[in-house]
């Protein structure tokens, strides 16, 4: 099926004119000023990717700690320090760049644009971005002098109040926290503003909202979500930066303050970010699952309203975080509800999903082994979620173990196990090169048997009564083997992501040249060169379906006439 | 083929359930030193775990039925090598189906709020009994304080509560408040953690029903030693109860034999942050030590008791609590030991 | 050419879809109302919490001037919206400084408040609850008045250099969005801090 020749020759043979080749330094020069959106697609991903991997040996020094009772490996300032900076990075240096990667390659190639809607706002975010990191890492040396590990900051990704205040933590840590993500946040607020104005106003011809692919639907609700939610988080930490700096009152409780408002800002900002941080999973899945199992999404229309519905109650569920502050049986009731609320749109997702799956021809390439793991963990995740939206039941499991094993399963069940298939997916897209299938099978199989160590363990830990954020347990407490189990597993898993290195960087020099369409696929982006050229399209493509490609393939059968 | 679906689902869900069941130590009753939740010794404890039950069945049996239906998928519709070229057949959606997984979720989730809306107000809303025993639970960096206030005396670290039984039942109302940041209360067989949080006081109650000793720890970060601010609740008979809180409501042993090592408390810094009822040492910001020896642990549970653990802790803290708001004082030897003698004393 | 068979018909339908500028910016808007929201929530749940004054009855006065002109300057951009469609360059120029000189006169109300505020009555935003929140929410207002003020002013020297043409005005008035965003956020402030927490 794959070396079926494609009829769209036309913008194909526009050989695009090869970069000059410059030398290193110029080549350097020209990814620093780039304002193309393929370059800063990249450019994010190789952020987010290099600070999965430090984010990643921070919590293998976490999990060595661990592994052992009366462990002497960490002290507690610096596991503190590590948990704190493993948190932040992944969430913000991680996560959100992901979502940005994504949207800047695919959201364009998608809709059959020339760029994104603002090129140099997208660099500005980009840099905001890189820079907030740098300024967070720099901790490390500025946040205290330069003794020992130096001093990042050691307050928790949720920096509760009061904790945060000069009185409980001195020196500049917490300082570079708030700044830093000051500065990612207005680097998310642009790049968010770009997608939603490049998806309404930059779709080629005939492309309706309803006919734009899952993915660029996915991005269009994620942004729209992060705009209303990296918001507040920006305004909290404005507050605290005032608290810190200025002598503000708002969260020293000596004056008056309330250590429940951070609680319900940081959550207003939160829990939405869960969802932010998941759909781009959700949006690969909804390209991959389609072109792997041979069949056109299942209920796209409802996939559609799931995703509004989901992003829309998610603004309305923050405070399952807060069960145990002690707010009043009403509240506590009306957040048990929104919350469980959450499983049903969800639910139907699984659902067309698996129905797309239903009755089709499963071609089981890595992405596709990823999307499925994706599904099976996915639908753990959601099932433990209910559990945990049960306040009285969460009274015993918030802040244990389980909640860890819980959103762990969301954020790498779900979402690093879909960025690894969408990178399996859409890699060749962007160096024209296919990764290694072998070792793809192999990245998939270790991780997929780590994860599962690690995480499905993690559950019965938080059940025996360990909480979160310790560094340490006396061995009488009967945690010892379960924990030893959690950190092997982890190490299984870094293997695995080492191999995934190895696989990434062998292909971009020794990988099969990958042609247009390796995968047979049906959105615009495999309908132009392997990598495509800085102007996307030799011509403005004009579509009828949601499956362009689709109809070209399958000119006796076309998608538009069942639309 | 649905139903059979949701049979089998339910009956795996049940194995599930029993495998964790019996993962977590459950079968014991009374005190154990793992605090499972699955182990329940109190009567919110108890109650949220039947609740727990029956979510883990009803997600259990979602969880079978779908991962099955994947399974399925999975075998049953792969490519096979001898397949032809042609793609499957498109179908791109279909109503009723759709319809049907989303009023079966729906219906789900009724269930599921009401059973946990009616816990959450037989929770946070049941009656005080007149009976029952008042304390005020104060979290310190990286310490616990209990106050019984109608006893008149202070405690701390290990929280001393009398027996209930479900016939007459006297359970323990604690009032949580912090002293600086935030902390939470979680002693996972007697009941669910509360935080205490600076300015916004909050209220929990225990009702065990079993004698013992029950453990736990500080549940929400609160600085460098988080890990070691370890709880210890001992559930007494009446009798003990009785006979313990008589004791801890006199004043401080005076004993002559050991008048230098009271002397060096009295004289160095320790008296600025602990009390000594009957003596000039009245500092609140560590923990009470009128009755230090009555308690089985030192510095919130990070080590027993022992006089030579005393002796090291006063010299280095960080030692054993590295982090910890006791400063190491710079005692001589001599210092050391008078003092270590004063404060074995303390019973 | 075209890479996708044409479907007669296809490419004569209008294929119209909003301006990226607007778009962008109302996505701005909504952003920032966010950022205001919670500052006006946080300034809500702390009236009256205070533990010590003074308090926002013994010191504000209700700046109704400043507020009449920060108000009317919506109507002048809007005048100066409809000029530079009209292609009246010259009359734009003068409802564009007419609704600069009005920021600049709110900007300086702020100022004359705040100044009597700290000097006066000893207000200032680490002396309680109230100083924190009126500070930083009546700030944080300021400070878009002020970035408003940079662009409009930019805008103003382009005219000066005659760079300014009908065609811009699309983007004339993206940036007026931004300036009547401003003053609606003014409204809600001003409700919250000078008649509600009063």
């Amino acid at each position: 099926m794959a070396d079926r020749t494609l009829p769209i020759d036309g913008s194909l043979d526009l050989t695009p004119p090869r970069e000059q080749e410059g030398t290193l330094l110029e080549t350097l020069h020209s990814w620093v000023i780039t304002v193309d959106h393929k370059k800063l697609g990249l450019m994010y991903m190789m952020l987010a990717i290099f600070f999965l991997l430090v984010a990643g040996a921070e919590v293998i020094c976490i999990r060595i700690q661990l592994a052992w009772p009366d462990n002497h490996f960490l002290s507690p300032q610096v596991f503190n320090r590590l948990f704190t900076m493993h948190g932040t990075t992944m969430v913000f240096l991680v996560g959100i760049p992901l979502v940005f990667g994504f949207a800047n390659y695919i959201v364009p190639l998608q809709l059959g644009a020339r760029d994104m809607a603002f090129p140099r706002l997208n660099a500005f975010s980009f840099w905001m971005t890189a820079f907030g990191a740098l300024l967070l890492y720099y901790s490390f040396i500025g946040g205290g002098g330069l003794y020992g590990l130096g001093n990042a900051p050691d307050v928790t990704w949720w920096a509760y109040a009061p904790l945060t205040a000069r009185a409980f933590s001195p020196g500049h840590a917490t300082d570079y926290w708030a700044l830093a993500l000051i500065v990612t946040g207005f680097g998310t607020l642009g790049g968010a503003i770009n997608v939603i104005a490049t998806v309404i106003s930059m779709r080629c011809r005939g492309m309706t909202l309803m006919r734009m692919p899952l993915f660029a639907w996915l991005m269009l609700v994620d942004s729209g979500l992060l705009l209303v939610t990296i918001t507040p988080l920006t305004a909290a930490q404005i507050m605290l930066v005032i608290d810190r700096y200025l002598g503000g009152r708002f969260f020293d409780t000596q004056a008056g303050g309330s250590a429940v408002l951070w609680f319900h800002f940081f959550w207003i900002f939160g829990h939405p970010e869960v969802y932010v941080l998941v759909f781009p999973a959700f949006a690969i899945a909804s390209e991959v699952i389609p072109v792997f199992s041979r069949k056109a999404i299942f209920g796209y229309p409802a996939m559609v309203a799931a995703s509004v519905g989901i992003a829309f109650v998610s603004l309305g569920v923050w405070a399952h975080h807060m069960f145990t502050v002690g707010m009043t049986s009403a509240s506590n009731t009306f957040f048990v509800l929104s919350t469980m609320l959450v499983g049903i749109p969800t639910g139907i997702k699984i659902f067309n999903w698996l129905a797309t799956m239903w009755g089709g021809k499963i071609r089981f390439a890595t992405p596709m082994l990823f999307c499925t793991a994706f599904l099976f963990q996915f639908l753990a995740a959601g099932l433990t979620g209910i559990m945990l939206s049960v306040a009285p039941w969460n009274w015993q499991l918030h802040n244990s173990y389980f909640v860890i094993a819980h959103f762990h399963y969301v954020l790498v069940g779900a979402i690093v196990f879909n960025v690894f298939a969408g990178i399996y997916y859409w890699l060749p897209k962007a160096t024209g090169r296919m990764m290694n299938e072998k070792l793809g099978k192999w990245h998939f199989w270790l991780f997929f048997i780590g994860f599962h160590i690690t995480f499905d363990t993690m559950h019965f830990v938080g059940f025996q009564g360990m909480p979160r954020w310790i560094y340490t347990y006396s061995a009488d407490r009967g945690w010892n083997h379960l924990n030893l189990v959690i950190s092997v597993g982890g190490m299984i898993q870094a293997v695995a992501v080492l191999i995934f290195a190895y696989n990434l960087i062998t292909s971009l020099f020794r990988g099969k040249i990958a042609g247009n369409d390796p995968w047979d696929a049906w959105t615009l982006e495999w309908s132009t060169s392997s990598p495509p050229p800085a102007y996307n399209f030799a011509t403005d493509p004009v579509v009828q379906s949601r499956r362009p490609l689709w109809d070209l393939k399958h000119p006796e059968d076309p998608d538009w006439r069942y639309e | 083929m649905f139903p059979e679906w949701l049979r089998a689902g339910r009956v795996t869900g049940l194995a599930f359930t029993l495998a964790v069941f019996l993962s977590s130590h459950a079968l014991a009753e009374g005190p154990q030193s793992t605090p499972s939740i699955f182990a329940p010794a109190s009567t919110p404890a108890i109650d949220t775990y039947h609740l727990s039950l029956f979510v883990l069945q009803i997600t259990g049996a979602i969880f079978v039925t779908v991962a099955g239906i994947l399974l399925y998928v999975i075998i049953r519709f792969r490519a096979r090598d001898d397949d032809d070229d042609r793609e499957p057949a498109q179908v791109y959606g279909s109503n009723q189906v759709e319809l049907a997984w989303t009023v079966i979720p729906v219906l789900i989730v009724v269930v599921l709020f009401l059973t946990t809306a009616r816990l959450i107000f037989a929770i946070q809303d049941a009656p005080k009994p007149s009976a029952a025993l008042e304390v005020t639970a104060v979290g310190h960096q990286f310490w616990w304080e209990f106050r019984y206030p109608r006893q008149g005396f202070v405690a701390a670290n290990e929280l001393h509560v009398p027996l209930s039984n479900t016939s007459h039942p006297s359970p323990t109302y604690l009032d949580l408040l912090s002293a600086d940041v935030n902390h939470s209360f979680w002693v996972p067989q007697l009941a669910g953690k509360i935080d205490l949080i600076p300015n916004h006081p909050n209220d929990m109650w225990i009702d065990p029903l079993y004698p013992g000793l029950y453990v736990g720890q500080c549940a929400q970060f609160c600085g460098v030693q988080h890990a070691k601010m370890l709880l210890r609740v001992y559930v007494d008979t009446p009798e003990q109860f009785a006979a313990w809180a008589s004791n801890q409501a006199k004043p401080g042993v005076q004993d002559p034999a050991v008048a230098a090592g009271r002397r060096v408390f009295e004289t160095e810094a320790c008296m600025n942050c602990h009390t000594v009822i009957g003596t000039a040492a009245t500092g609140r910001f560590g923990p009470d030590l009128t009755h230090l020896m009555s308690r089985d642990t030192l510095a919130s549970g990070a080590m027993l008791n022992t006089k030579e653990n005393l002796r090291q802790w006063i010299k280095n803290p960080d030692s054993f609590k590295p982090g910890s708001l006791m400063p190491a004082m710079q005692l001589s030897n001599d210092q050391l030991d008078q003092v270590t003698a004063y404060l074995a004393t303390l019973r | 050419m075209s890479a996708i068979p044409i479907v007669p018909g296809v490419n004569e339908q209008a294929w119209n879809l909003p301006s990226r500028g607007r778009v962008g910016m109302y996505c701005l808007i909504i952003g920032e109302s966010a950022i205001f929201t919670i500052f006006v929530v946080a300034y809500v749940f702390y009236i009256g919490k205070s533990l010590y004054g003074p308090t926002p009855e013994q010191v504000l006065d209700v700046p109704i001037f400043n507020t009449i002109c920060l108000l009317s300057s919506s109507v002048t951009i809007w005048l100066a919206e409809r000029a530079i469609e009209r292609n009246s360059i010259r009359t734009f120029g003068l409802w564009w400084a007419a609704t600069i000189v009005l920021g600049l006169v709110f900007l300086t109300g702020t100022g004359i408040e705040w100044h009597r505020l700290i000097y006066h009555d000893g207000l200032t935003i680490s002396t309680n609850l109230f100083g924190t929140t009126f500070y930083s929410l009546v700030g944080l207002h300021a400070t878009h008045v002020v970035v408003g003020l940079s662009m409009l002013l930019l805008v103003l020297i382009f005219v000066f250099t005659g760079h300014v043409r009908q065609e811009h005005s699309e983007r004339i008035q993206v940036l007026a969005l931004y300036w009547h965003f401003v003053d609606a956020v003014w409204v809600i402030v001003f409700t919250v801090v000078y008649i509600v927490g009063r």
